[in-house]
């Protein structure tokens, strides 16, 4: 202690003023305003003015040669609904989506269901597992280029060893060639995007039911147990309909996901062949950014907004349930 | 109803003994209460008993049948969790159905079963409701109805009132007891609560550190001690041990048997006389204790609130034990020395 401040101690105490601003770490009002204030800026920069653009783009005959804004109404809308490359583009994007996800939430359940059993290698397995999920979309999708390719795809190779890919196949005149070349009939192209979807949602959906497999509490399972349900009746009864709050958020993630992203048709098949995997956002990236008219471009891609409103509205309910509960 | 009987039971955790060779009998429509210390191993025991974990030795009998290898739907049991683990999801109506739909029992008998487990357990009204919805008191209720309903050969239950409030768990204690007695079903508790145990147990296992170190009533636990370790663990506060014969025995008494030497001036022979140095006195409302030292030993004595005691802190009086209330023990085994035995 320094001798000023030992003689201060001394004389008689001085009527101390409390300053406020020293404890200004202590007013939450104040912090939380400056620890949004990133978010906020973020999501009025990135969200916001774009979402403004695009409806206003939307609405005027904005091309990329012609910037001046220039209202039209919903003739965008009307001209995108006409053209049939359009409606494959709109089926495409909810078969592709909901077909996935239903095949996601049962690959995912049972992997769930595997990963959380004792067995040797289970480590393994799970990072394995995993994997897709850590690759960049990009990087993954051009491996599934290579093993689709129309000449050295390894699945064909398989394909052929085990008699399914030749002549005298017995899957039929189709399958006669010595490749299935899968990238360019529709079927099979159509095929290929769902597969690689599916190989992309369902790592984190299976993580996500894993944690929420783990959560539920063993005295439940030793209950079930003691009351007698076997494996099936535990299944459906008890896991099952505990896991559907998770669930629905390991499908809700995999639908935004799948819902709009362009990465796996542009990198597989271009949309093609004869724009038959065409699917929303593609299509709006090759009108509007490719061809120009950006007006059609941003019409096309307000297609995916309503249900990509409903989803996070439900993903808010669900979340406000879960506190709510909790 | 059924006898419950384990022989050398035995439970390994990597190497680690939590159920060191056991072997105990109920008999028929026994209220039994294994008691001990947290990770003594009697809930290990009671899961064993239930088919949740599999023994690494010995076996399990109930009513006869051999059902160590049998899986828990198979042994005619139902537990009731410390949890309560009542299905969240479903409703008070269904948890309780749900052991009688895994046995595919016909729906107008399940509902026969429903109300008149209902009707034991007072929770008639509550049947619609979801388990989030009721109180502590009313979930264990629950929890005691989804096990009465398939009428079992024995009831396991663990810790069941842990999760009530004080006030709660003394009515509880009453109304499991009761329930018990009316429907006559074998019964296994498991508590570290030695109230519990005292007040509800026909007979009392204790337990520690995986072996069984005595079984019986909770008077002659209670009285008749086997070991320091009962001794010192039953009793609030605990027996005193008090080292005798050079350090060989150790001499147990309860702080209710310890009092003053009558100080009128005769010779009394059936009491020993022990100098109690007095360094606390505990006002508990009820009753008091004396905290204190007899020697280096710490010693406590209790007393009734309603009992004048003329004694002050800091001071050393001449204290006795009734010579029939002492228990000698080995001072190196801790096990009790019968009475009359020479050393």
């Amino acid at each position: 202690m320094s001798a000023a401040t030992s003689a201060e101690a001394l004389a008689p105490a001085p009527p101390e003023v409390e300053s406020s601003g020293r404890y200004w770490t202590d007013n939450e009002s104040f912090l939380a305003r400056v620890m949004l204030l990133p978010a906020v800026i973020y999501i009025v920069a990135l969200v916001g003015v774009p979402l403004v653009i695009a409806i206003l783009y939307s609405l005027s005959d904005v091309t990329v040669g012609d910037q001046s804004i220039d209202f039209v109404g919903l003739k965008n809308f009307q001209d995108a609904l006409a053209n049939a490359t359009f409606r494959t583009a709109l089926r495409n994007t909810f078969v592709f989506t909901i077909v996935s996800q239903i095949i996601v939430l049962v690959l995912a359940n049972i992997l769930a269901i595997v990963l959380t059993s004792e067995f040797h290698g289970k480590r393994l397995v799970r990072f394995l597992v995993l994997l897709p999920w850590t690759t960049p979309i990009a990087l993954g999708v051009l491996g599934w280029l290579w093993t689709l390719d129309n000449v050295y795809s390894p699945i064909d190779f398989i394909l052929r060893q085990v008699g399914l890919l030749g002549v005298g196949s017995p899957l039929g005149p189709d399958w006669f060639g010595t490749n299935a070349l899968w990238l360019a009939y529709p079927d099979r192209a159509q095929f290929s995007v769902l597969l690689v979807h599916i190989w992309r949602t369902l790592p984190l959906a299976t993580v996500i039911l894993l944690a929420g497999l783990t959560s539920i509490p063993q005295d439940l399972k030793d209950a079930a147990n003691v009351d007698g349900a076997g494996f099936f009746r535990q299944l459906f009864y008890i896991r099952i309909p505990l896991l559907i709050p998770i669930m629905a958020v390991a499908v809700l993630y995999g639908i935004v996901f799948t819902f709009t992203d362009m990465t796996v048709v542009y990198i597989l098949t271009r949309g093609g062949p004869t724009d038959s995997t065409q699917v929303l956002a593609s299509w709006a990236f090759y009108k509007g950014v490719d061809g120009g008219n950006l007006a059609q471009g941003a019409a096309i891609a307000l297609f995916l907004f309503p249900v990509l409103v409903g989803v996070a509205a439900l993903m808010l309910r669900l979340a406000r349930r879960t506190e709510t509960s909790g | 109803m059924a006898v419950v009987e384990v022989r050398d039971l035995a439970k390994r955790f990597d190497g680690v003994a939590a159920v060191d060779g056991i072997s105990l009998a109920s008999t028929d429509g026994e209220f039994l209460v294994l008691l001990g210390p947290s990770g003594c191993g009697k809930t290990t025991l009671l899961r064993m008993i239930g088919g949740l974990e599999k023994p690494t030795g010995g076996q399990i009998f109930i009513g006869g049948r051999n059902v160590t290898d049998l899986p828990p739907r198979a042994r005619q049991i139902a537990m009731v969790f410390q949890s309560y683990a009542l299905y969240p999801h479903m409703t008070v109506r269904n948890n309780i159905a749900f052991p009688l739909q895994a046995v595919r029992m016909p729906k107008a008998e399940q509902e026969q079963r429903i109300a008149w487990a209902a009707g034991i357990l007072g929770i008639d009204t509550l049947l619609e409701r979801k388990p989030r919805q009721l109180s502590g008191g009313q979930r264990q209720r629950v929890a005691l109805a989804r096990a009465l309903v398939r009428e079992p050969a024995v009831f396991l239950l663990d810790e069941p009132l842990s999760n009530l409030d004080a006030q709660r768990r003394a009515s509880a204690r009453d109304e499991l007891q009761g329930f018990q007695r009316r429907i006559g079903t074998t019964t296994i508790y498991v508590t570290h609560d030695q109230v519990e145990a005292m007040g509800m147990g026909d007979r009392i296992a204790v337990l520690e550190q995986g072996r069984l170190r005595q079984l019986g009533t909770p008077a002659e636990i209670y009285d008749d001690p086997a070991d320091t370790f009962v001794a010192t663990f039953l009793g609030s506060p605990p027996m005193n041990l008090v080292p005798a014969e050079g350090g060989r025995e150790l001499l147990g008494f309860r702080p209710e048997h310890f009092f003053p030497y009558p100080t009128d001036g005769h010779q009394h022979d059936d009491l020993a006389q022990f100098p109690f140095h007095i360094h606390r006195v505990e006002y508990l409302g009820a009753e008091r204790l004396l905290y204190g030292e007899i020697g280096e030993t710490k010693a406590v004595a209790r007393f009734p609130a309603t009992v004048e005691l003329p004694v002050e802190v800091g001071s050393t009086y001449d204290f006795a034990v009734p010579r029939r209330d002492l228990k000698r023990f080995d001072a190196a085994t801790g096990l009790r020395i019968p009475a009359g035995m020479l050393v």
